[in-house]
C-alpha cells in the first residue's frame, strides 16, 4: 500500500550484529542523553509558589461585565445560549422595575443566569455572540469543587464586582481579535 | 582498646545509615534532574528533610501481617536483608592509620585477613533476606519475585567472585586492607597503581555483577512493577517495607565503598605522599567518601537511563558472556604473573 504520510517504517526482525549484542555502545549513548538532561532547565515549576503565564489569548472563567455606572450589561436576550455549542448557559429574563435603574442598564435583565461550568467548553462563541458587551471569557481559572452541583454558576459568581471590576482589556486588545 | 573500637563501630554503622538515608533523597532528585523535573523541595530547605518525613510516614504505618503469612519468617525476612547490608561495612578499611592521644587507630573495624570470602559469604546470606521474606508472604507475584532475584544473585555471583580472584593473584592477599596499600598513591613502575586500570575487565564484571546482586536496574527483575505487583515485598508495609528499600540503599553504599577499594585504589589519591600523619589519614577518608559517592551515583545515573532486562537476557549475560570472560580474564592475568616472576623459566 502506498504511504501517505512517509512516516511509516518497515519493520524487520534481522539479527542483532555483534556491536549491538555488546549492549555497551548504546548503553554508554543512553547515558550520554541523560547527563546531558541533567543541565537543563527543569520543565516543571514549583506550582503554587510559581505560576505558568496564560496566553493572552487564554479563554478562562467567564465574567459579566458591568458598564462605566455599575449597571449589569446583560439584558436577558439570550443569544450567548443559543450560541453555545455546548448548551451550558441556561438564564431567565424578567423587566425591569422602578427604582432599578441603577442596577440595570436596559428595562430586560436577567434574573438568573447560570453557567454549567462542566459543560462549558470554553470556546468564547457567547462572547462573540454578545451585542451588548456583556459577557467575556477571562484568564481566571474555574476552581476544582468537591460537588457537581458546585461548578453551576449563577449570578453571585459570574457578575463583577462593583468595586473590583474584572479587566478584560489584555484579550480583547490581543491578535486578531482587535479588528472586532 | 574495646572502647575504641566501639566508637568505630558506632561511627560506621551511623555514616552506613546516614549515607543510606540521603542516598533515598539524592536517588529522587537524580532522578528529577534527568528528567527536567525539580523534585522534592517541600519538607526543609531544598527538600532535606524528605528522607525523616519519609521514616516517620514508614513508622506511622499499620505493620501488618498477612493472616496466610508465615510469621516469624515475615518478620525475619528484611531482618536479614538490613544485617547483611551493614556486616559487609565492617571489614571496610575506610582510611590511613589515624593518631589520637598518642595512641595509633586503625580506621577499620576488623581487618580480617579473609575479607573478600567474608564479602562473599555475607552476599550469598544476602538471598536469604529476599528469598524468605518472598516466601513467607504467601503471595505468588512474591514467591515468584524470590525466585527470580535468588536465581539471579546466584547466577551473578560466580562472575562477582571469578573477577576478585585476578585482584586477589595480583595483590596476593583476600585483606581489604592489603589490597588497597597495594595500589598505594597513583603512579608506580609506569604505569596506574590503582587495579581498574590493570584490570578493566574484571572492574566491568564486577560492577555489572554488583549491579545485579543490588537488584537495581537495568537488573531489577525481582521487584518488576509491570509484571510482579512490587516483587518480594508485595505484601510488606510498614518500618518492614522500610528495612527491604533501606537495606538497598545501604548495600548500594557499601558496594560503591567496596568497588573504590578493589579496584579504585580505595582511600589512596593522586599525590597523597606529600602529606603525613592526620592530614593524610583525614584526606584519605574524604577520597574514599568521595569515589563511593561517585559510584552511588553512577548506579542512579544508570537505574534512570536503561530499561530493563528480560530474564533471558539476564540469564544469558550471566552465564554465556560475564562467566567466560571472567574466566578468561583469570587466565590471562595468571599467565601474565606467571610469565614476569619467571615461574616457568626455573
Amino acid at each position: 500500500m502506498q504511504s501517505l504520510s512517509n512516516k511509516s517504517k518497515v519493520v524487520s526482525d534481522k539479527p542483532m550484529t555483534f556491536m549491538e549484542k555488546l549492549y555497551l555502545p548504546a548503553i554508554l549513548g543512553g547515558m550520554w542523553i541523560t547527563f546531558k538532561h541533567l543541565f537543563k532547565k527543569p520543565a516543571t515549576i514549583k506550582y503554587p509558589e510559581e505560576t505558568r503565564v496564560f496566553a493572552p489569548v487564554y479563554r478562562g472563567m467567564h465574567v459579566l461585565k458591568r458598564d462605566e455606572q455599575g449597571r449589569e450589561n446583560c439584558t436577558a436576550c439570550g443569544l450567548c445560549a443559543v450560541a453555545c455549542p455546548a448548551e451550558a448557559i441556561t438564564m431567565v429574563a424578567g423587566e425591569r422595575e422602578k427604582g432599578e435603574e441603577s442596577l440595570y442598564r436596559e428595562e430586560k435583565y436577567a434574573v438568573t443566569y447560570e453557567i454549567n461550568m462542566l459543560r462549558c467548553i470554553f470556546c468564547g462563541l457567547c462572547e462573540e455572540a454578545c451585542p451588548k458587551e456583556a459577557i467575556f471569557l477571562t484568564d481566571r481559572l474555574v476552581p476544582t469543587e468537591f460537588e457537581r452541583e458546585d461548578f453551576i454558576y449563577g449570578k453571585d459568581k459570574l457578575v463583577e464586582s462593583l468595586t473590583s471590576p474584572v479587566d478584560i482589556t489584555v484579550r480583547q486588545h490581543t491578535g486578531k481579535r482587535t479588528e472586532k | 582498646m574495646f572502647l575504641e573500637k566501639l566508637i568505630i563501630v558506632v561511627a560506621v554503622f551511623a555514616i552506613s545509615m546516614l549515607v543510606a538515608l540521603y542516598s533515598t533523597y539524592f536517588e529522587r532528585k537524580v532522578a528529577a534532574w534527568f528528567q527536567d523535573r525539580i523534585g522534592p523541595d517541600r519538607a526543609g530547605k531544598f527538600g532535606l528533610l524528605q528522607p525523616l518525613a519519609d521514616g516517620v510516614k514508614m513508622f506511622m504505618k499499620e505493620d501488618f501481617i498477612p493472616r496466610n503469612a508465615d510469621k516469624w519468617l515475615f518478620i525475619m525476612g528484611p531482618g536479614i536483608v538490613m544485617f547483611t547490608s551493614l556486616l559487609i561495612s565492617v571489614i571496610i578499611p575506610w582510611g590511613p592509620d589515624l593518631v589520637v592521644f598518642g595512641r595509633t587507630v586503625a580506621l577499620q573495624v576488623a581487618d580480617l585477613d579473609i575479607g573478600i570470602l567474608f564479602i562473599l559469604g555475607v552476599l550469598s546470606i544476602g538471598v536469604y533476606g529476599i528469598m524468605i521474606g518472598g516466601w513467607a508472604s504467601n503471595n505468588k507475584f512474591s514467591l515468584f519475585s524470590a525466585i527470580r532475584a535468588s536465581s539471579q544473585m546466584i547466577s551473578y555471583e560466580l562472575a562477582m567472585g571469578i573477577s576478585v580472584i585476578t585482584i586477589v593473584l595480583m595483590t596476593g592477599s583476600l585483606s581489604l586492607r592489603d589490597i588497597t596499600e597495594s595500589q598505594h598513591g597513583f603512579w608506580k613502575d609506569g604505569w596506574f597503581s590503582w587495579n581498574v586500570f590493570s584490570q578493566p575487565l574484571a572492574f566491568f564484571i564486577f560492577f555489572v555483577c554488583s549491579l545485579a546482586e543490588l537488584n537495581r536496574a537495568p537488573f531489577d527483575l525481582a521487584e518488576c512493577e509491570s509484571e510482579l505487583i512490587g516483587g518480594y515485598h508485595t505484601e510488606y508495609g510498614s518500618m518492614k517495607l522500610g528495612f527491604f528499600l533501606f537495606g538497598e540503599y545501604v548495600s548500594m553504599f557499601i558496594s560503591s565503598a567496596v568497588i573504590s577499594i578493589l579496584f579504585f585504589g580505595g582511600y589512596n589519591f593522586p599525590g597523597m605522599d606529600h602529606f603525613s600523619g592526620n592530614t593524610l589519614a583525614i584526606l584519605g577518608v574524604v577520597a574514599l567518601f568521595a569515589k563511593t559517592f561517585f559510584f552511588i551515583f553512577l548506579f542512579m545515573w544508570i537505574r534512570w537511563t536503561l530499561p530493563r532486562f528480560r530474564f533471558d537476557q539476564l540469564m544469558h549475560i550471566g552465564w554465556k558472556k560475564l562467566i567466560p570472560l571472567s574466566l578468561i580474564n583469570l587466565l590471562v592475568t595468571g599467565l601474565v604473573i606467571a610469565f614476569t616472576n619467571g615461574w616457568f623459566t626455573k
